[in-house]
């Protein structure tokens, strides 16, 4: 089998496995190319169905267009789509971009606080209603105990140690020192009461192999990840006060896949466009263990 | 590019991180400039240049956000890029190392030519074979210090060798290196930054560098040849979204099957045959093969469960075990007199195990008893008679340790016999058992059907193989009823009292299928209507009340039991108990008619029949009407003398 091949038929299997095993299982969605090739993959699982609820946590200050993207395939597609916000934060504006706060308190704030609320179900969720077509207030709030993920083992640091189920307890922590063992394919998926699991079916996927996937499978991306003409694009997708295009003329996947093979990005981390990585040392490790993905 | 998993083992400062940073340093592998910014750095605070801090300082960088990340670095040799995985030396961190050694094709176990073999070396050596990762290369480490002498590497080779052979995992090779130095690991030209040539100092070595050697090694390609097997991993129906095929979901872990193929659920040997492969965003496929995951519909709606085994159909099914096969021995206690070495001389010698000469027939094996080969990481030992989750592929079902055979330190594998529990770090040869038959296949085989985890509580314990079947004479239900009848606290009155004074047999009678509940009241109305006793009692009162603590797969059996439980009280008092289940398989059934004996279970399965050999009591087909139901049952309970007939 082809490499590819090889990382789908893991994710797929990761899938199955997740939706096997945990009855509240619920999947991130970032719009960004990671979480998109993830809920590609699950359709593959599937046969063309995601049979659960998409949680995508908005910052208020994602670029618009990832919003009109976001609900274009929740409807084309029939997803579940479940949206968390910090409300209180952003209504306080105690946010970095209203100059309260820095990088990393903000990011603690609008991510990982919105998404650990969000999955325990103690803030309000909005869920798409296919009828109306619009975000309503959901009146289901059982916490999620399976979350799936699309996190990469080549990222960053931390990221490296990851297993594919991944247990944290019930402040959400991840404690990297003391991780089940994974022997073949059989994953930890008995957890106690009040804990919950992440999956990471995309682990051994590199950034690369996201975009060679994209190009074989010819998946929708979304467009800022593509030069609109002034020699710049998006490499990684985050809030854009704090993530800075880069200098690059790819306008097509292709073009993009040959820049990371062998162009100008082959030696350079994907994240070197997002500031709040730069500015806490390699502390992410502490967001992440704080449910930051 | 070519890529291949690869993973660095062996016992603490035996070497590792300085053949990692070699490795990186002598295929050109390391980020510019890094080799000599580091060397500065030392030369800087005047200490020595270490490969080993290579690692460190990519440690660093990686968490600056860096792509290079030390758990997984890269390397890359004229043939492939090669991915090291993270395995720590330490023993408290075990189940790192075998996270990352199961996730990678082949090993590199190195041990120090000075201190030689030491006990993780062994205890490494033992857990790749139980992984069952089949490219080995043994690099005696350190030859500097023991000034390149041969008869030190022969010591070592022949000291680990011999340790080896217990087990029977054989090495591709052991080479003498010296990875500070650069001794042996590149071959000369290859890599311009190689310190090493053919090396000039051990001359007595003609064998090849390290990385010849895993250039050499070859992909293990999907096991296509073998005969099918797919473990189901669930059963998809996605009504809510108007989509009404019925998908049988997995991965094939071996072989392969066309469309019109007939094939075989195991352990119920329920059969069908394959309409139709699904799949999302590809093209039409008539055959799937090994490694892809798919879906299939087949031609009858049978009833199948996740963890059954799909195996190709063939005329004559039951014949053709290979001669690897089964350890068809009437019980165990015979197998107890077996030395624990037997399992090496039934054959997992990995190399030659997955052998092309199985025949395409071979059927899986199934049963309740079978005899493994287990490595214990849990906190709390393994003890007898306690109730522990199997994983076996897709297979969930609860286990018993049955009997302890053997039990091996893993550094050491001193063999100790009479235990009477399974310690942590220890390898232990022991029989299993379960309540339900499961379908499997041993190890040396099949490696997705014939390997398996343990859960104790929430964690995997263990890790273990398949070596042997084993028949048994008493199941586990019926050890565990016994038990159970010899400390019943009995009162002064006879069932046979309560029955005559009830006018009526105690019974239980189970219904089964989609109108198992409507049928299970319908009748316990019709007998109380007539004056009888009897109660119906359905999964939802069993699962909130005496079942609220159920949760997860596990649970399914206890439920089960729980059932039983109930059935036997009630036909103790001598009542007509009534139950319904939307589906129960012969081995649910199985338990459910031990727990209620003496007393006799009727099975009367509603619409579809989901049941493979048990023979309904009665069957109501779907078009029945009430009226005609309440018929079949008034016959069914006259005929079985359950009431007297003038009674209904």
């Amino acid at each position: 089998m082809a490499h590819l091949d090889k990382l789908e038929a893991q994710s797929v299997y990761i899938f199955r496995e997740a939706y096997k095993d945990f009855k509240q299982l619920c999947m991130l969605w970032s719009i960004g190319k990671d979480s998109t090739v993830l809920l590609w993959l699950a359709r593959k699982a599937f046969f063309g169905h995601v049979p659960f609820p998409l949680v995508h946590i908005d910052t208020s200050y994602k670029v618009p267009e990832m919003i009109t993207y976001r609900d274009k395939f929740a409807l084309e597609w029939n997803l579940n789509l479940v949206v968390g916000q910090n409300e209180a934060a952003l209504k306080a504006k105690e946010t970095f971009p209203d100059g309260k706060i820095d990088r990393i308190a903000c990011c603690k704030a609008l991510k990982a606080n919105a998404l650990k609320h969000t999955l325990s179900g103690e803030w309000p969720r909005k869920r798409m209603n296919h009828e109306t077509r619009a975000l309503e207030y959901d009146t289901h709030t059982d916490p999620y105990t399976g979350v799936i993920v699309g996190a990469r083992a080549d990222e960053e640091g931390s990221r490296s140690k990851e297993r594919y189920f991944s247990p944290r307890d019930k402040q959400s922590d991840w404690d990297v020192g003391d991780q089940p063992p994974e022997f073949w394919n059989q994953f930890k998926t008995d957890f106690a009461p009040g804990t919950h699991v992440r999956i990471h079916p995309l682990l051994d996927w590199t950034e690369l192999n996201i975009w060679e996937y994209i190009a074989r499978e010819n998946i929708p991306i979304i467009s800022l990840y593509f030069d609109q003409g002034e020699g710049k694009r998006y490499r990684s997708l985050g809030c854009y006060p704090c993530t800075t295009p880069v200098e690059s003329t790819a306008t097509t996947v292709a073009e993009i896949v040959t820049e990371l093979k062998s162009g100008k990005f082959a030696n350079i981390a994907e994240r070197s466009g997002r500031a709040q990585d730069k500015e806490d040392g390699g502390g992410l490790e502490s967001l992440r263990r704080e449910g930051y993905m | 590019m070519e890529q291949m998993n690869i993973v660095i083992v062996g016992h603490v400062d035996h070497g590792k991180s300085t053949l990692i940073g070699r490795l990186l340093a002598d295929t050109g592998s390391l980020p510019e400039g890094k080799l000599e910014q580091v060397r500065q750095n030392c030369a800087r605070n005047a200490k020595p240049f270490e490969y080993a801090f290579l690692l460190d300082a990519l440690k660093d960088e990686q968490s600056q956000g860096i792509t290079i990340d030390a758990a997984r670095c890269f390397f890359n040799t004229a043939k492939r890029r090669y991915i090291i995985i993270d395995a720590p030396g330490h023993i408290e961190f075990l189940k790192n190392m075998i996270t990352g050694a199961s996730r990678a094709e082949a090993a590199l176990l190195l041990i120090d030519a000075h201190e030689g073999v030491q006990e993780n070396s062994k205890r490494h050596g033992y857990m790749l074979h139980l992984l069952g990762i089949r490219h080995v290369v043994v690099l005696v480490n350190k030859m500097d210090l023991v000034n390149y002498d041969e008869a030190a590497f022969l010591k070592v080779k022949t000291d680990y060798q011999a340790f080896l052979a217990q087990f029977g995992l054989v090495p591709a090779a052991f080479v003498p290196i010296a990875a500070r130095e650069g001794e042996n690991l590149a071959q000369w030209g290859s890599f311009p930054l190689a310190g090493s040539a053919e090396s000039a100092r051990m001359p007595w070595y003609t064998g090849k560098s390290v990385l010849d050697h895993i250039d050499d090694f070859v992909h293990i390609e999907d096991n296509t040849t073998l005969p099918f097997r797919m473990p189901v991993q669930d059963i998809y129906k996605f009504t809510a979204a108007k989509d009404d095929r019925r998908i049988v979901a997995g991965t094939i872990s071996s072989g392969s099957v066309c469309v019109g193929d007939e094939v075989v659920f195991y352990p119920s040997q329920k059969r069908s045959r394959i309409k139709s492969i699904e799949g999302f965003n590809q093209p039409e496929r008539r055959t799937a093969v090994a490694g892809m995951p798919v879906g299939f519909t087949l031609e009858t709606q049978i009833y199948i469960r996740p963890g059954d085994l799909m195996v190709k159909a063939y005329p004559s099914d039951d014949v053709g075990r290979s001669s690897s096969g089964a350890e068809s021995l009437p019980s165990p206690s015979i197998v107890a007199s077996i030395p624990a070495a037997l399992s090496s001389s039934s054959g997992i010698e990995r190399a030659s195990a997955l052998s092309l000469s199985l025949p395409l027939n071979v059927v899986p094996l199934s049963g309740t008893t079978f005899k493994v080969s287990l490595f214990w990481l849990g906190r709390t030992p393994m003890v007898l008679g306690k109730a522990y989750k199997l994983k076996l592929a897709t297979t969930r079902v609860t286990v018993y340790l049955k009997e302890i055979l053997s039990v091996m330190d893993a550094s050491e594998l001193q063999i100790e016999k009479n235990r009477r529990e399974v310690r942590r770090h220890e390898v232990a040869e022991c029989v299993l058992e379960t309540l339900k038959p499961l379908a499997y296949d041993l190890a040396v085989d099949f490696e997705d059907t014939g390997r398996f985890v343990i859960v104790d509580g929430y964690e995997i314990a263990a890790g273990g193989i398949v070596v042997g079947q084993l028949a048994t004479e008493t199941s586990a239900v019926q050890t565990y009823k016994a038990q159970r009848d010899a400390s019943w606290e009995k009162g002064l009155v006879e069932v046979q009292t309560r029955q005559v004074m009830l006018g009526q047999r105690a019974r239980a009678i189970v219904f089964v299928g989609e109108r198992s509940s409507e049928m299970g009241k319908l009748l316990e109305k019709h007998l109380i209507e007539n004056g009888r006793l009897a109660y119906y009692l359905g999964r939802a009162s069993v699962l909130s009340g005496l079942g609220a603590d159920y949760a997860g797969t596990l649970a399914r059996e206890e439920f089960i039991r729980r059932l039983g439980e109930l059935a036997h009280v009630f036909t103790d008092a001598g009542l007509i108990f009534i139950t319904s289940m939307y589906e129960f398989d012969d081995a649910e059934l199985d338990i459910l008619t031990v727990l209620s004996q003496p007393f006799e279970i009727l099975v009367v399965t509603c619409g579809l029949n989901p049941l493979s050999q048990r023979v309904p009591d009665a069957q109501i087909e779907d078009e029945v009407t009430l009226e005609e139901a309440k018929g079949i049952l008034t016959r069914l309970l006259a005929d079985r003398e359950v009431v007297p007939e003038y009674f209904l």
